[in-house]
């Protein structure tokens, strides 16, 4: 039997909940015989060619690129969780979202006080993604089946919730698995 | 994939750059005759901590700013952590607070280390550059290589360990603090680490081993391989020595001439300034004496190892040794030597963590210091990429009115530029992207271990996507990895 699929997806966050997930350690030995990987970070590979059974998402949608790439999450993948804070409420990024993005680009751009006398300017390119007027919640673009909340979730939390789910269990963390720091 | 053909005026787009993710893409311009003009390394998130981090309380800095980066926020919560010390008005913290940072950001370059090493460049090195993308992923090692796979998850696994005892938590933790730390070290937690310690420094020189190996294998061809000389630019003690945590800036040109030495944080302005370029949300930082077109230099593991005198624990100051004599009196400027200075660090960390955990001081009773408000911090840390700079200004209310960022893969923004121009001119081969190609794009960004998460603010692994853009700016081939 085809062992089942499972993608990662990252968005704007800060890679906290993929390193977290790296903290399974030693039971990532134990993954990569339960499951075989398809879009991930950490793999070569850019898009989906089959359907995949578990994807698990990490950050806000912050930009045009991030959505699109977010709907090809939900139209591949069977299940599909929010992971970590950013991913269910926009997280620290989305402090961005109390100010105009104007303002955000300016400082960062042109009142720096390291940048240069005419170096300075908003940068601006078809090969930049279009930023949204605000960094978004994923389930504000698509359904997200569960969130594993955290900033980032331990790795024994998302362990448990995925192992549940590969053994077709419904996942119920116990009180102290489940934190929002 | 569609190739456009066209007599003239090419971009080559490789999007995403994988094992680096985060959100990068890289773009070749050719010119009417079919050669290279131009490389770009575009960097395409943007998050604007400078501007929603003001307003908000100067002791929310050393764990909002963290959010910066999920791989490296020892970095960033220790970089806010000690700007913060110069607003709260004290110069020098306890030795117990000092000594549980250290420990902390050792504990953060061995894992961060580990993980650029073993998790994302060791399967370029173990299979080649051209092996297939289904094996080239750490999937592929644990498969191929099950007893290294082992160590490396082990070794990122005592690094985390270090950081929980300090910290508080693996990732985000909350253990430093302006003025000190929040913790020491109980007798329980250290016997707990030093228990493996030996194993760590034993596997890190087995892994420089590995790392050595592979290059001298194949020196010739590692050595030219995306190659380019640069100036340098790191923190070293006063006595030159290589210190990861604290001193003073050190400028070194192409030739190993000092451009400028001992700067203090405080007087950063005065030496560094940043360049905007429109196609990229990083920022390109130059030396202010050399300008925007001489002044750039490169950060990191090779450029630590070239700047510094010596280093004071005794396995990686032997490699060290070796390592410099490569370059026969004059800076190592391989891109791909970054691997092999990561391991000497990687060791060298190892070889610091056993000293402090030896050390009575962890278990002190001072954690916290204060003195006179100021209104401005700047400080820097040798982050695992590079030099870190935190500087925030701070009001008579505690809100913080300022911060500027600038990050260690900043620093490398032109490098790495520089270093896809070189492998394009070595291996582009006519007009369309081939599959070595976008290999050894990735393989030459990736030896810079590029954290994309803190650079644009933003992200950490790319995805790669390589367009070949003509001097219309239409895009004649394009090239994903997938």
């Amino acid at each position: 039997m085809a062992k089942p699929r499972l993608a990662t997806g990252h968005f704007t966050g800060c890679f906290g909940c993929h390193m977290s997930f790296l903290d399974i350690d030693e039971r990532i030995l134990e993954l990569v015989e339960l499951v075989d990987f398809d879009k991930s970070p950490i793999n070569d590979k850019k898009r989906f060619d089959q359907p995949v059974d578990i994807g698990i998402v990490e950050g806000g949608v912050s930009n045009d690129e991030n959505a699109e790439i977010l709907r090809d999450f939900r139209k591949n993948c069977k299940i599909l969780i929010a992971m970590g804070s950013c991913a269910i409420t926009g997280g620290v990024p989305a402090l961005r979202n109390t100010m105009p993005l104007k303002e955000c680009l300016e400082e960062a751009f042109l009142n720096g006080p390291t940048i240069g006398e005419g170096d300075g300017l908003i940068p601006n390119d078809p090969d930049l993604p279009v930023l949204l007027d605000k960094v978004y919640p994923c389930q504000e673009f698509v359904k997200i089946d569960y969130i594993l909340p955290g900033c980032p979730p331990s790795a024994d939390t998302l362990w448990a919730a995925l192992t549940a789910l590969l053994s077709g269990e419904e996942p119920s963390l116990p009180y102290e698995l489940v934190k929002y720091d | 994939m569609t190739v456009a053909q066209k007599t003239a005026g090419r971009k080559i787009v490789i999007n995403p750059v994988t094992r680096v993710e985060g959100h990068g893409k890289v773009t070749i311009h050719l010119d009417d005759d079919g050669h290279i003009k131009e490389t770009r390394f575009h960097i395409i998130e943007f998050r604007g901590f400078e501007r929603f981090i003001q307003g908000r309380p100067y002791w929310e800095a050393p764990t909002v700013v963290q959010r910066l980066c999920g791989i490296c926020p020892v970095s960033h919560h220790l970089a806010a952590s000690k700007a913060m010390d110069v607003v709260v008005g004290v110069d020098t913290v306890s030795p117990t607070a000092e000594k549980m940072r250290r420990l902390m950001h050792y504990g953060q370059t061995f894992q961060s280390h580990v993980l650029h090493f073993y998790h994302l460049a060791s399967p370029d090195l173990l299979f080649g550059f051209d092996a297939p993308v289904e094996d080239r992923n750490v999937i592929g090692v644990i498969k191929a290589h099950p007893e290294i796979a082992t160590k490396a998850v082990l070794m990122r696994k005592y690094g985390q360990e270090v950081i929980k005892a300090t910290s508080g938590k693996k990732i985000h933790g909350t253990g430093s603090i302006p003025g000190g730390m929040n913790k020491n070290l109980s007798i329980a937690e250290r016997d707990e680490l030093l228990r493996d310690i030996d194993d760590m420094i034993a596997w890190s020189v087995e892994g420089l081993e590995l790392c050595k190996s592979v290059v001298e294998a194949d020196m010739e061809h590692l050595l030219a391989f995306g190659t380019f000389e640069s100036s340098f630019v790191s923190i070293v003690k006063e006595d030159g020595c290589l210190d990861l945590y604290d001193g003073n800036l050190r400028a070194k040109d192409a030739d190993g001439k000092i451009i400028f030495d001992q700067v203090p944080p405080s007087k950063y302005l005065e030496y560094i300034r940043e360049e905007v370029r429109s196609w990229s949300y990083m920022k390109f930082p130059y030396i202010t004496s050399l300008g925007k077109e001489k002044g750039w230099y490169r950060v990191g593991p090779l450029a630590r190892i070239n700047n510094c005198d010596y280093i004071d624990t005794p396995i990686a100051e032997a490699e060290r040794v070796k390592f410099v004599a490569l370059g026969g009196g004059r800076p190592i400027h391989a891109t791909m030597a970054y691997h092999w200075a990561r391991m000497i660090e990687t060791v060298h960390a190892a070889e610091k963590i056993k000293e402090l955990l030896n050390d009575p001081d962890l278990q002190g009773e001072e954690l916290v210091r204060s003195g006179e408000r100021r209104g401005t911090g700047v400080a820097w840390i040798e982050a695992p990429r590079g030099t870190l700079i935190h500087h925030y200004d701070v009001d008579k209310n505690d809100m913080i009115t300022l911060a500027n960022l600038i990050v260690s893969t900043t620093h490398n923004n032109e490098a790495m530029n520089r270093a896809v121009k070189r492998i394009a001119d070595q291996y582009l081969d006519g007009q369309e992207i081939t599959e070595g190609l976008l290999n050894r794009i990735e393989v030459g960004i990736r030896a810079y271990d590029p954290c994309l998460s803190c650079a644009t603010h933003a992200l950490g692994q790319m995805r790669l996507q390589v367009q070949l853009v003509g001097p219309d700016d239409a895009v004649i081939h394009e090239k994903f990895r997938e």
